[in-house]
């Protein structure tokens, strides 16, 4: 059934777990194939979606340039408790997957699966091969048998393919590496402005300072004053860290052979943000944001009647694109990058064609820096955007009666 | 089949967003031009605005994403 170069040994013996897995051969055309009849996510055609999609998904290896760090991995899964160790136990190739299985969990293109079957032994366990069934189902072959994989759990109710399986992945990923460190610089940049303030309020801005205030003082003046007049002082922090954080991580997640971590890339991380901004909206909110959305004032009954249902609506809709609308930005300019890097493969044919490689190279660095020059500019205006958007909210949610006599 | 329909759709959503973002360009341009003093003020609107459009376009590009 499968061009299997191991099939000397036959069914049932005991290999140990000394046979070496297969060499991934790229390039070669045709469908690499694993044991059992899997096919190999490399080799053969190459796949620009598919590839694209690995490089924005999180990942439990941190790679800076040609190196894979490994990183913490906390999995649980229900009946079986706690696993706490390192991603290196997987022995994971460039593209992150793994050749040992550690536990029942193996790494399939840089993030943890779990082997979905009770008689895989437990400890380490080398000479795994991962790869896709021919349905396309992610499965893994040892020792001859068929094992299917199941991906972590995820909070997205089954929208995006994802659902709660048979475990939970709490580890450090490249996206909390990155949140981590974003956080750190943020914290020690800031901490040492302020008290550059606070030492000397009259000195003229200088270094870091100087990048920082005029940033500040931008926010302040045109997105918390105009929006929430004199009670503006009380949301600053909040504004604030929304607001440098998203930027700092977006530009965190521009800098190249850096990971290219894609936090702000996230659905769950934009959903936790835009999850904040609905609370803290919604807390602030005085009596006539309220009446506004369930009774609308100066309205007849009948129109009250269609308006409370989409006001009502218009609550969570408004947290729901704020999450979209930076996932989908940011998302978007990092596919762009990696298939404008994908033209190089594709028209090098992954290697076989030096002279396509070669010649698309030059337009696509060209292109690629264009993107990442518009990137670097989208970065800012989505953090602007995102901040502006919940201040206008929140100015919605704590302005008085009287500033808007006369508007109905 | 379903996807094919889905990019259909999402073309379509993004033909109106950009309808609607060159609208937006075009009128915040021509204030700029008549104002000139008040190209703060119209430069953050316009963004706000954009950004209105943008999650409705956005809307519609998750829901095709969600069919197909």
């Amino acid at each position: 059934m499968a061009q299997h170069d191991h099939t000397d040994h036959g069914d049932g013996q005991d290999h140990s777990g000394h046979d070496h897995p297969h060499v991934v051969d790229h390039g070669e055309g045709g469908h690499h194939q694993l044991g059992c009849g899997l096919h190999g996510h490399h080799g053969g055609d190459f796949d620009p979606g598919a590839t694209a999609f690995h490089h924005i998904a999180d990942a439990n290896i941190y790679s800076v340039g040609p190196f894979g760090i490994p990183l913490p991995c906390i999995v649980y899964a229900p009946g079986e408790g706690w696993d706490f160790f390192m991603s290196s136990k997987f022995h994971y190739d460039a593209h992150g997957t793994g050749t040992h299985a550690y536990n029942g969990y193996v790494l399939d293109g840089g993030s943890i699966k779990r082997v979905d079957d009770d008689n895989f032994p437990d400890g380490l366990v080398e000479g795994v091969e991962i790869g896709h069934d021919s349905e396309g189902h992610s499965a893994m072959c040892y020792q001859d048998k068929l094992y299917p994989l199941e991906s972590k759990s995820t909070a997205d109710f089954g929208l995006f393919g994802g659902g709660i399986t048979g475990f939970y992945d709490f580890s450090i990923t490249k996206n909390v590496v990155s949140m981590l460190a974003v956080f750190l610089i943020m914290f020690f940049v800031f901490r040492a402005v302020a008290s550059r303030y606070k030492s000397n309020p009259d000195r003229a801005p200088s270094g870091l300072q100087g990048f920082l205030e005029p940033i500040f003082v931008f926010i302040q003046d045109e997105v918390a004053k105009p929006f929430l007049g004199e009670h503006y002082l009380k949301f600053i922090p909040f504004l604030m860290s929304l607001f440098f954080f998203i930027l700092g991580l977006n530009l965190w997640g521009q800098i190249p052979f850096l990971g290219g971590s894609n936090v702000t890339g996230n659905l769950a991380f934009t959903a936790v943000l835009a999850i904040f901004a609905f609370i803290v909206v919604n807390i602030n909110g005085n009596k006539h944001y309220w009446e506004h959305v369930f009774w609308m004032p100066g309205v007849p009954a009948w129109v009250k009647v269609i308006l409370t249902p989409v006001e009502a609506l218009g609550l969570f809709i408004k947290p729901i694109t704020l999450a979209l609308r930076l996932f989908a930005n940011i998302t978007a300019g990092h596919m762009v990058i990696i298939i404008f890097v994908s033209f190089i493969f594709i028209f090098g044919k992954s290697g076989t064609v030096p002279a396509g490689a070669y010649g698309s190279s030059i337009p696509t660095v060209l292109l690629t820096m264009f993107m990442m020059a518009i990137e670097l500019l989208v970065a800012f205006i989505q953090a602007f955007v995102f901040t502006i958007l919940t201040t206008s909210y929140l100015g919605a949610a704590i302005e008085d009666d009287h500033a808007h006599e006369g508007a109905h | 089949m379903g996807g094919s329909i889905a990019a259909i759709g999402m073309g379509l959503a993004v033909i109106g967003a950009g309808i609607g973002l060159a609208s937006i360009g075009g009128k915040a341009m021509e204030a700029i031009a008549r104002q000139p003093e008040a190209v703060g003020d119209i430069r953050s609107n316009m963004i706000l605005i954009a950004a209105l459009i943008e999650g409705a376009a956005l809307i519609a590009i998750v829901f095709a994403f969600l069919v197909a």
